[in-house]
């Protein structure tokens, strides 16, 4: 056997859409190297939706249950994936690089004593060895690696392996493991007001200083509402850092990394720091009153103008367009 | 409270990217380098903590090239008290590698917490700091944004997609942190001063091949040339006929 092992991600027993990109990837990585891709999803008890699993191109499903792993459980979960990449053989383990998957695959590795190439965007099987692009340096540049250890352990960025939806149907396994209760206890989680993270989103609108304050955000709310629900709001540093927003909504190098479908620049310069965080966006558009702001030299589309004038059109066309 | 911090040198993220000769590498010249900026929060949080216990110890930790020397003295500058570079010509990019050797080095040292920056801003690796924490088998927390410690247990907060999640420890542990925890201080005169006569001791780093490759470095693919669809809402229905038609986004 060297299968590839895609470990899934749930948060209170319901599956997580990053799940069905990593299946994705692993499906590629397998078909490349003709072998069978396993999902692997680690919870208290059965999830919600990892049959779906099947059909993004996992040929078995195998959920880890234990009482203890209703929460994320750091410790728990590196040594029962960890022992399960082991007893398989697995040619190649696929997390997400989210905030539980960048936390979970570096311990994994760890524990098999392999490197890690974390928060990729691409991978192959070239020349019969895994490879991968990383982007470093902000984003600046493009670092392609080759993973010389097995198992190969990766973490793909979201948003960036498009779930392929396939018409197979895999099959399901549960199996109850045995943990040890770990030093480090998620005692809560706190959920934000927002709810659509903008890691998550598959379109984010973004506010700058160009929206003079907090209160004007309404404008990229009422925008973000028209698109029904796939839209969420993010925001520049230096309304972070002036308060208007909560840290969690930034985008760029000391936030956030988005790749969303598409991503709306309103009112943001587009300094490189914020560029690290939404460069592999799909489509980008810039709405901004200076014709010279470097936001405009990576957007797909810019419009010159006061956002304060554009952005209420373009919610009203937008809700033409689902309404 | 003994605490280790563990820095990196990295390149500043205004610096313009030139690809060296290799087609592997950052090409050096004229390239202007920094403490990396998740490291400021964890040296700062070592110091609040050592201070609000009154007495203890932080040390610097790279792994780097001589010139790293200087990273260090930055931290020393804020405020730690000794300094170790672990020194390697290049930091391996296989991140198991660099913990490998962090780990040796700390091993031993009777800490009560080894902090890291949650990245460093070159590499955006996210891992040497779990993968000490695996290494040494200390309990681990990543990318803490808040952080309350009362005796020998720690409770922190880290974003998550969405939300916070809390988390619970006991000392000794390895933290990483995010932006939010603190404010880092910057080095006053007087601390730039006093860091010239702190200790630093220079040790080589025992490294291994690692498992990673590098191929290439290659600049990203150019974005194609975008265009300005037109000035004020005039412009929008054209937007929304390229998002729609062009790009087929909506
Ligand atoms: C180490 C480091 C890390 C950093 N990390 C990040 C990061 O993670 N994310 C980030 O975003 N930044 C980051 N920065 C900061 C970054 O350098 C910029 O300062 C910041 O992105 C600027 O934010 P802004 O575009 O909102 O503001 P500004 O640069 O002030 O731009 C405001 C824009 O709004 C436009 N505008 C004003 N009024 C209107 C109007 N009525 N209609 C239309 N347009 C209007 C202006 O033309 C201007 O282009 C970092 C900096 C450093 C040094």
């Amino acid at each position: 056997m060297s299968d590839v092992l895609a470990v899934a991600e749930q948060r209170d027993g319901v599956l997580r859409k990053v799940s069905s990109e990593v299946v994705t990837g692993a499906r590629r990585l397998a078909d490349a190297l003709a072998v069978r891709v396993d999902a692997l999803v680690v919870a208290a008890s059965p999830v919600q939706g990892a049959d779906q699993l099947g059909g993004f191109g996992a040929d078995k499903v195998i959920t880890l249950t234990n009482p203890a792993f209703g929460r994320y459980a750091p410790e728990g979960y590196a040594r029962v994936i960890a022992d399960r990449a082991r007893a398989g053989g697995y040619r190649a383990v696929l997390f997400a690089a989210s905030a539980g998957g960048r936390d979970l695959a570096p311990r994994v590795a760890a524990r098999l004593g392999v490197a890690l190439a974390q928060d990729i965007t691409d991978l192959a099987f070239e020349g019969g060895a895994v490879t991968v692009i990383h982007p470093v340096y902000a984003g600046k540049a493009l670092l392609k690696l080759k993973l010389t250890a097995t198992p190969a352990v990766v973490s793909l960025r979201p948003n960036v392996f498009t779930p392929v939806q396939r018409p197979k149907a895999g099959t399901a396994e549960t199996v109850p493991v045995e943990a040890a209760a770990g030093r480090v206890v998620v005692t809560g989680t706190k959920a934000a007001a927002g709810a659509l993270d903008v890691a998550e989103a598959s379109i984010v609108i973004s506010g700058g200083r160009g929206l003079k304050e907090p209160a004007n955000f309404k404008v990229l709310e009422a925008l973000a509402a028209a698109f029904g629900g796939r839209a969420a709001v993010g925001a520049s540093r230096a309304v972070v850092d002036a308060g208007w927003r909560p840290h969690a909504d930034q985008v760029g190098q000391t936030g956030k990394t988005v790749s969303p479908t598409l991503y709306i620049a309103v009112g943001i310069s587009g300094a490189i720091q914020h560029l690290a965080g939404m460069r592999t966006s799909k489509v980008i558009v810039a709405i901004n009153k200076d014709k010279d702001a470097p936001i405009f030299k990576v957007a797909d589309y810019g419009v010159v103008g006061d956002l304060f004038e554009v952005v209420p059109r373009l919610t009203e066309e937008i809700k033409k367009l689902h309404g | 409270m003994k605490i280790a911090v563990c820095v990196k040198r990295v390149p500043d993220s205004e610096t313009r990217v030139k690809i060296a000769s290799d087609g592997k590498s950052l090409d050096e010249t004229g390239v202007k380098f920094i403490l990396n900026p998740y490291d400021e929060f964890a040296v700062e949080e070592a110091l609040r903590r050592k201070e609000q216990a009154g007495s203890g110890e932080v040390v610097v930790v790279s792994l780097g090239p001589a010139a790293a020397q200087e990273t260090i003295r930055t931290a020393l500058a804020m405020g730690a008290d000794r300094g170790v570079l672990l020194e390697a010509d290049r930091v391996p990019v296989d991140g198991l590698e660099v913990a490998k050797a962090l780990a040796a080095e700390l091993k031993n040292g009777g800490y009560d917490l080894i902090l890291f920056g949650k990245m460093a801003i070159d590499d955006y690796n996210h891992q040497v700091g779990p993968m000490v924490a695996e290494l040494l088998d200390l309990p681990c927390v990543t990318a803490v944004a808040h952080l309350d410690i009362a005796g020998q247990r720690g409770t922190a907060e880290r974003e998550i997609e969405g939300g916070v999640e809390t988390v619970e420890f006991p000392l000794p542990a390895v933290l990483t942190t995010d932006k939010g925890l603190n404010e880092p201080r910057y080095p006053a005169l007087k601390g730039i001063m006093a860091a010239k006569k702190k200790p630093l001791e220079l040790k080589r780093a025992a490294l291994g091949a690692g498992g990673l490759e590098v191929l290439g470095l290659t600049p990203p693919p150019q974005r194609k040339d975008g265009k300005v669809v037109g000035e004020g809402p005039a412009a929008v229905p054209e937007l929304l006929r390229l998002l729609r038609e062009e790009a087929k986004v909506l």
